[in-house]
C-alpha cells in the first residue's frame, strides 16, 4: 500500500440552487485500500459516490483517479448499486455476461461464458447461475450485483450501501464474503454504509461526514485493527469498542455540530484509543463512560 | 390443481349451455317468423289486386322467398357455413369470392398498414420517449390527432392516393400509429434510472444500450400498444373496406347484405369476431413472451 493516494476527492462541492448539500470535501484512497464513509441521511453520500462513479457532476471542485480527472463512468469503476440494479429479463449468467461483454466486446462466447462463471462461482451462485433475479432471494441479488462488478475488473470498486436492506444474518455473510474477495484481489473500495460495525469490519479507513447542510468529510478514522480480522472475533478487540464509540459519539452529537461548515475543509486523521490527546475543541464534553477508562488502558 | 381444473370444467360446461341456449332462442325464434311470412294469403283482396300491380304475386309461393331473405333458421345457417367452409378460395368474379379469400385481402391489407405503422411509430416513439423536448415538441400533434376516426381520413386519401386499396391501407396505418407511438414513448422514458446508470457505468454504447436495455425494459409496455393497435385495426378494416369495395372481408359483408343474404352476414360476422380473437390471442403470447418478473 504506498502513501500516495491513487483516488484524490478536491474541493468537492454539491449546490442546488442556493443549498449546498456539502462543500469543500477533501479526501484521498490509497491503492488497494478499502475506505467508508458514514454520515447521517441528506448529507450527500451518495452523491458523491455517484460523481466518483461518473453519474453526476459536481458543482465544484475535482476528483482524480491515478491522477487523471474523472469526467463520466468508466468500466475502471465498478458500481454495487443500493437497490442491485439487475435486468430481470436476463438469467444470472447473462446478467453479468452484459457486463463481461461490455469490458471485452472481442471475447468469443465461450471466453465471455468462463469469465463468467468464475465471478459467480466467487459469490457461490454456482447453483443459481441459470435463474432470473425474480427466483433469487435479496442476498443473492447482491451477490450477483458484486459479482457483476467485480467481474469487470474495475481499478476501483463504488458501494451504494449495498446491504442496507438485507437481513442482519444475509449481511454478514455477504460482508464476509466481501472481505474475503477484496483480500484476494486487492481491491481498492468505496463504500457507503450506515452501519458501525460494518464500516469497522471491512474499512482500512472510515470517512465520518457532518450533516448537511454544507456537510463535510470532518474526519477519517484509521481502523488500527489487523486487516485479517473476522467477524467472528472482531469484538474481543478492545480497540473495537474504542473505534465504535468514536464512531457513535461523531453520528450522535458531534456531526449536528459540525453541520453549516464547522467541520474542517481538511480533516484529521485520528486512531480512536491510540491518539496522545483528544481534541477538546470538537470533544462536546469529558466523556464520562469507558471511552476515557479504555484510551488510559492503552 | 384439481381445483382449477374442476374451474376450468365447469366454465366450459357453463359456456356450453351459454351457447345452447342462445341457438334454443334463435330457433325458437325463427321458427315463429316462419307462420309469419305464411300468414301472407290474410290480406285483403284490395292488397292483392295492388300487389299485382306492383307486379307481385303473394298468393304463390308466397312463403319461400321470405324465408329465403328474412332471418335463416339454424339448419338454413348451418348449410351455409358448411358450404362456405367447404370451398373458402372459390374466385367467381368481382362479386363472388369465397369467404377465405376475401379474409386474405382484408388480413394483407391490416397486415401491411399495421407493419408500416410499427415501423414509423417504434422508432419515433423511442425518440419521444428519450427526448423530453421532442416529446413536448409533438404532444400537441399527437393529441389532436389521435381522436380522428380513422375513416374521416378516407376522402382525403382516396384524393391523394387515388387508389382505394392503397387508401385502405392508409386507413389501417393511421388508426395503428397511435396506440404504438403513446406506449412505445411511455414504456421508453419509464425505463429505470438504474438500469441505465449500470448501462453508463459499464460505457455502453448507445446501440446496444437501445437494444439490450431501453427494448427489452419497454417491451411489454410497447407490446400493450401493438395488441391495442391490432385491435383498433381489425376493427377499422370491416368499415374501411365497407366503404372502398371491391374486395376483403368488410365488402363481403356489404356484398352479402345487398344480395340480402343474411346467412352468409351472420357467416362474415362470426369469422371476423374468431379472427379477431386469433389475433388478439396471438399478441397476448407475444407480450407473455416478453414480459418479466420484477
Amino acid at each position: 500500500m504506498s502513501t500516495e493516494h491513487f483516488l484524490k476527492v478536491e474541493g468537492l462541492t454539491k449546490r442546488y440552487g442556493d443549498s449546498v448539500v456539502f462543500d469543500s470535501v477533501n479526501f484521498g484512497i490509497r491503492q488497494g485500500e478499502f475506505v467508508c464513509i458514514i454520515g447521517h441521511s441528506g448529507c450527500g453520500k451518495t452523491t458523491i459516490l455517484n460523481v466518483l462513479a461518473g453519474l453526476e457532476s459536481a458543482s465544484d471542485g475535482h476528483v482524480f483517479m491515478d491522477n487523471r480527472e474523472i469526467a463520466g463512468p468508466s468500466l475502471d469503476r465498478g458500481v454495487v448499486f443500493q437497490g442491485h440494479a439487475l435486468m430481470p429479463w436476463l438469467t444470472v449468467r447473462r446478467n453479468i455476461a452484459f457486463a463481461v461483454r461490455s469490458k471485452w466486446p472481442l471475447w468469443t462466447r465461450a471466453q465471455v461464458d468462463e469469465h463468467v462463471q468464475k465471478y459467480v462461482a466467487l459469490v457461490g451462485l454456482d447453483g443459481a447461475i441459470d435463474k432470473k433475479p425474480s427466483q433469487l432471494s435479496g442476498g443473492m441479488k447482491q451477490r450477483v450485483g458484486i459479482a457483476r462488478a467485480f467481474a469487470i475488473q474495475p481499478r476501483m470498486l463504488l458501494l451504494d450501501e449495498p446491504f442496507g436492506a438485507l437481513d442482519a444474518l444475509t449481511r454478514g455473510t455477504i460482508q464476509d464474503e466481501l472481505l474475503r474477495i477484496c483480500g484476494q484481489t486487492h481491491q481498492t473500495v468505496f463504500m457507503i454504509t450506515h452501519d458501525v460495525d460494518e464500516a469497522i469490519l471491512l474499512a482500512d479507513r472510515i470517512l465520518l461526514m457532518s450533516n448537511g447542510p454544507q456537510a463535510r468529510v470532518a474526519e477519517i478514522v484509521k481502523n488500527t485493527m489487523p486487516r485479517d480480522r473476522q467477524r467472528a472475533t472482531l469484538h474481543h478487540d478492545p480497540q473495537y469498542y474504542r473505534i465504535r464509540n468514536h464512531l457513535v459519539d461523531f453520528l450522535v452529537a458531534r456531526s449536528k455540530e459540525l453541520s453549516h461548515g464547522r467541520a474542517p475543509a481538511r480533516p484529521e486523521e485520528v486512531s480512536p484509543g491510540l491518539d496522545p490527546e483528544p481534541q477538546p475543541d470538537t470533544q462536546p464534553q469529558p466523556q464520562p463512560h469507558n471511552g476515557t477508562t479504555l484510551r488510559r488502558i492503552a | 390443481m384439481g381445483f382449477t381444473r374442476s374451474l376450468g370444467f365447469r366454465a366450459g360446461l357453463l359456456s356450453a349451455l351459454i351457447l345452447l341456449v342462445l341457438l334454443a332462442v334463435w330457433h325458437v325464434a325463427t321458427l315463429s317468423a316462419a307462420p309469419v311470412a305464411a300468414a301472407a294469403p290474410a290480406l285483403t283482396p284490395e292488397q292483392i289486386e295492388y300487389a299485382r300491380l306492383m307486379g307481385k304475386d303473394p298468393t304463390a309461393g308466397a312463403a319461400a322467398p321470405a324465408a329465403k331473405s328474412g332471418f335463416p333458421t339454424l339448419a338454413q345457417m348451418g348449410t351455409v357455413v358448411v358450404k362456405n367452409l367447404a370451398s373458402p378460395f372459390y374466385d367467381n368474379g368481382p362479386n363472388d369470392k369465397g369467404v377465405g379469400l376475401q379474409l386474405g385481402y382484408s388480413l394483407g391489407r391490416v397486415g401491411l398498414g399495421y407493419l408500416l405503422a410499427a415501423l414509423v411509430a417504434i422508432p419515433l416513439g423511442f425518440v419521444i420517449g428519450m427526448s423530453p423536448l421532442v416529446y413536448r415538441a409533438l404532444d400537441p400533434f399527437i393529441q389532436v390527432l389521435k381522436p380522428i376516426s380513422p375513416l374521416a381520413w378516407m376522402p382525403l386519401a382516396l384524393y391523394t392516393i387515388k387508389d382505394s386499396s392503397i387508401s385502405g391501407i392508409f386507413v389501417i396505418f393511421i388508426c395503428s400509429v397511435w396506440p404504438m407511438l403513446i406506449n412505445t414513448a411511455f414504456g421508453v422514458a419509464s425505463v429505470r434510472r438504474e438500469w441505465l446508470n449500470v448501462a453508463k457505468t459499464l460505457e455502453v454504447s448507445a446501440l446496444r444500450r437501445a437494444f439490450e436495455v431501453i427494448l427489452p425494459a419497454a417491451a411489454p409496455t410497447i407490446l400493450t400498444g401493438m395488441r391495442i393497435s391490432m385491435g383498433i385495426a381489425w376493427l377499422v378494416i370491416v368499415a374501411a373496406e365497407m366503404l372502398v369495395g371491391g374486395t376483403g372481408i368488410g365488402y363481403f359483408v356489404w356484398n352479402e347484405w345487398n344480395n340480402l343474404s343474411l346467412p352468409n352476414v351472420i357467416f362474415a360476422i362470426l369469422v371476423i369476431g374468431v379472427v379477431g380473437m386469433l389475433l388478439d390471442l396471438m399478441f397476448a403470447r407475444l407480450q407473455k413472451a416478453v414480459t418479466y418478473v420484477d
